[in-house]
C-alpha cells in the first residue's frame, strides 16, 4: 500500500507534533489526535490542496469503560475523492468531561451524526447549532449505547450467559 | 439593503411580527426571497406526517406555511428506531444479517451482502470469483427493484397512478428471483459469510433469462409514460433542486448526488465484488432537481441490466462459497458423519467462532447511496461496536433547505424523489 505510506508521510510532515499515534489497520490509516486539535485538523485536512479530504463519510463514538480517562472515543471517517483514499481519525477523552468541538462549521453533514452521537453516548459537541436528541425520545434521561446499559434485563434467571455469550 | 425591506426567518416564529411585515419581501433560511405577491402574512402550522400517505414512511415535518408556500420546516425522525447498533453488540456475526435487511428494505440483498463482505474483510477470507459474480447479479437486481419503487412512487405523487402499477409486475419477478435464491422476498437474509448457501437453482436460471428478455421492453414502456410527459416534466423540473456544492456539504451520495452532476459511485471508486470486471456508465444529472433524480435512476436501471447481462454471461464455474469452515456452515450430511463438521456446525450456531481482533470500514453502493459498515471486533462472539453508515439518514437533513420557499406539493415529490426509507433512516 504505497498510497497509504505516501499519505502517512504527508500527514506526519504537515501535522508534526499533533499526531499522537498513527497506524494502518486493514488498508486504512488510523490517526489519533488530541480532542483540542480536532477542529483545526479537520479544517486543514479538508482545505489542504494536496490532501483534500473533502468528504466526511461517518462520525460516531465508541465506549471503552475499562480504559481510564480514555473511556470515550470519537471516530471520524474522512474520504478524499481526489486521491481516492480514506482516513480514520480518533479522539479519546474522559467520560467525566464528554465535551468535544463540533465539526459542523467544517462539514455541515456532521450535524445529524453529532446529534445521534449525543443521543446515544452523551457526547456534548461544542458549537453545534441544535444539539438535541434525534432518534430517541426527548424525555429519555440516559444514553443507551454506553456499555453499562445492558441489552437485556439483568435480573433474568431463565438464561445462563455462561453458555450463551456475554 | 434597505431597513425593513428584508426580514429574516427568525421573525416568522412570531406571527404578530410577520403580520406587520405584510407587503415586505421575506428572506428565507436557505437564501430564497419570497416577494409580496406570493404571500399574505397569514401563517399556518401544518403537520406533514408522521402518518401521512405521501410521506411513504413514518417521519414528521412540521411546516410553517403561508398559503401554499413553505416558510420553514422542522423534522422529527426516529419513530421506528429499533436499536440495531445496540442489538448488534450482542449478536453473533451471522445473526446480524437479519438486522441489515431491515435497514433499506427496498433493496435488502445489497445490505445483506454488504454486511457479509465486511465480515469477510475482517477475517480476510478469499472469495471465489463465482461468488462475486453471483453477488453482483443479486445486488443489481436489488438496485433495479429499489429504483423501480422510488421512480414509480414519484409518478404517484405527481398524480399518475398507472405508472405505479406497471413496474410492479416486473418487481414481482425480481422478488421471485430472490425467493429462488434465499426463500424470502422482502427481508431476504440472503447468502452467508463467505458466499452463498447454495448455487443458483435451475428455476432461477430459467426465471433470470426470462426476466432479462422481458424486462427492458416493459421498462421502456414505463419510461415512456413519464419521461417526456408534459405534466410530469412541468411538475418535477425545478422542484426540490440542490446544487452540487450544497449536496456535498450535506453528505449526499448515490443517485441523489449524481443528479447534481457529481459522478461519485463506490462501484467505480472503490470496486468490491469484482465490479471492476464490468463495463457500465455512471449517469449524472445537471440541475439536481426531482426530474434529474428520476432520470438518473432510470438510466441506472438500464446500466444495472447491462451489468447483470455481463455477469451472467461470464459467470465462472467454481465453488459458491469460500473455504472458511470456521464461518460457513457445513453440509448437513457432513454434520452427521464427520467429526470436524459437527464441531464447526456447533461453534457457528452457538457463536463460538474465533474472530480476529481488528476494525474495518467497508462500503457498498446501496440503492440510495453509500451504505457503510464500521465494525470493531475485540475477538468476542459479537462485534464490540458496529456502526451503519445509513445514506438517507445523512442526506435527509438537507430536506428543509430543499423545500423552503416551494409549494407543499413540491415538498411531497421532493421527499419521494430523495428515496428516504424509514427503516434505514431510523435504524
Amino acid at each position: 500500500m504505497s498510497k497509504n505510506n505516501q499519505l502517512r508521510a504527508d500527514l506526519q510532515q504537515k501535522f508534526e507534533g499533533r499526531i499522537l499515534q498513527i497506524e494502518e489497520l486493514y488498508d486504512c490509516l488510523v490517526v489519533e489526535i488530541s480532542p483540542v486539535d480536532l477542529l483545526a485538523t479537520a479544517d486543514a485536512l479538508k482545505n489542504d490542496a494536496l490532501l483534500s479530504f473533502n468528504f466526511l463519510t461517518l462520525l460516531g463514538a465508541v465506549h471503552y469503560p475499562e480504559s481510564k480517562e480514555r473511556e470515550l472515543c470519537l471516530v471520524y471517517h474522512l474520504h478524499s475523492w481526489k486521491n481516492q483514499n480514506r482516513l480514520r481519525i480518533k479522539c479519546y477523552f474522559s467520560i467525566d468531561k464528554p465535551q468535544i468541538q463540533s465539526l459542523t462549521s467544517v462539514f455541515e453533514t456532521a450535524n445529524w451524526m453529532e446529534r445521534e452521537t449525543f443521543d446515544f453516548y452523551g457526547v456534548e459537541f461544542q458549537g453545534h447549532p441544535n444539539l438535541k436528541r434525534i432518534l430517541n425520545m426527548d424525555s429519555m434521561d440516559y444514553h443507551p449505547m454506553l456499555k453499562q446499559f445492558h441489552l437485556e434485563d439483568e435480573t433474568r434467571e431463565d438464561k445462563d450467559d455462561r453458555f450463551f455469550g456475554r | 439593503m434597505k431597513q425593513g425591506r428584508i426580514r429574516t426567518i427568525a421573525f416568522l416564529d412570531d406571527k404578530k411580527l410577520c403580520m406587520m411585515n405584510v407587503g415586505n419581501d421575506i428572506l428565507l433560511s436557505n437564501g430564497q426571497v419570497l416577494s409580496r405577491e406570493t404571500i399574505d402574512g397569514d401563517i399556518a402550522t401544518i403537520n406533514f406526517g408522521p402518518t401521512h400517505p405521501a410521506t411513504h414512511g413514518i417521519f414528521q415535518n412540521i411546516l410553517k406555511v403561508d398559503g401554499e408556500k413553505i416558510l420553514s420546516s422542522e423534522q422529527t425522525v426516529g419513530y421506528i428506531h429499533r436499536a440495531f447498533e445496540k442489538l448488534a453488540e450482542r449478536r453473533p456475526y451471522n445473526q446480524i444479517a437479519t438486522l441489515t435487511d431491515r435497514l433499506n428494505y427496498c433493496s435488502s440483498p445489497i445490505n445483506n451482502l454488504g454486511w457479509q463482505m465486511t465480515v469477510e474483510k475482517l477475517i480476510q477470507a478469499e472469495i471465489p470469483k463465482r461468488v462475486d459474480y453471483m453477488r453482483v447479479i443479486m445486488m443489481e437486481l436489488a438496485r433495479i427493484a429499489d429504483h423501480l419503487i422510488c421512480n414509480s412512487v414519484i409518478g404517484v405523487d405527481t398524480g399518475a397512478l398507472t405508472s405505479f402499477f406497471y413496474p410492479f409486475t416486473e418487481r414481482e419477478k425480481i422478488y421471485e428471483l430472490y425467493e429462488e435464491v434465499c426463500g424470502a422476498r422482502l427481508t431476504t437474509n440472503m447468502g452467508r459469510i463467505g458466499g452463498f448457501d447454495k448455487d443458483f437453482t435451475p428455476v432461477f436460471h430459467q426465471k433470470l433469462k426470462a426476466f432479462l428478455k422481458s424486462f427492458p421492453k416493459a421498462f421502456e414502456e414505463f419510461n415512456s409514460m413519464l419521461e417526456r410527459n408534459r405534466i410530469f416534466m412541468d411538475r418535477t423540473q425545478g422542484a426540490g433542486s440542490i446544487s452540487s456544492e450544497r449536496a456535498l456539504a450535506y453528505g449526499f451520495t448515490g443517485p441523489n448526488l449524481r443528479a447534481t452532476g457529481v459522478d461519485y459511485d463506490i462501484r467505480a471508486m472503490h470496486p468490491y465484488a469484482s465490479y471492476e470486471d464490468f463495463d457500465f456508465i455512471i449517469p449524472v444529472g445537471v440541475q439536481g432537481d426531482t426530474y434529474d433524480r428520476w432520470m438518473v435512476r432510470q438510466e441506472e436501471v438500464r446500466q444495472s441490466v447491462r451489468i447483470i447481462e455481463q455477469a451472467y454471461a461470464n459467470i465462472p464455474e467454481g465453488p459458491v462459497h469460500a473455504d472458511i469452515p470456521e464461518f460457513f456452515l457445513p453440509d448437513k450430511k457432513d454434520v452427521y458423519n464427520n467429526m470436524e463438521a459437527l464441531i464447526y456446525h456447533f461453534k457457528i450456531v452457538m457463536g463460538e467462532t474465533n474472530v480476529p481482533v481488528g476494525e474495518v470500514y467497508h462500503s457498498v453502493e446501496g440503492g440510495n447511496g453509500e451504505l457503510g459498515f464500521y465494525l470493531i471486533s475485540d475477538g468476542g462472539r459479537a462485534p464490540y461496536r458496529l456502526q451503519f453508515r445509513r445514506p438517507c439518514f445523512i442526506y435527509y437533513q438537507a430536506y428543509p433547505e430543499m423545500i423552503t420557499g416551494s409549494n407543499i406539493s413540491d415538498a411531497v415529490i421532493t421527499l419521494s424523489s430523495l428515496n428516504v426509507i424509514a427503516g434505514e433512516l431510523d435504524a
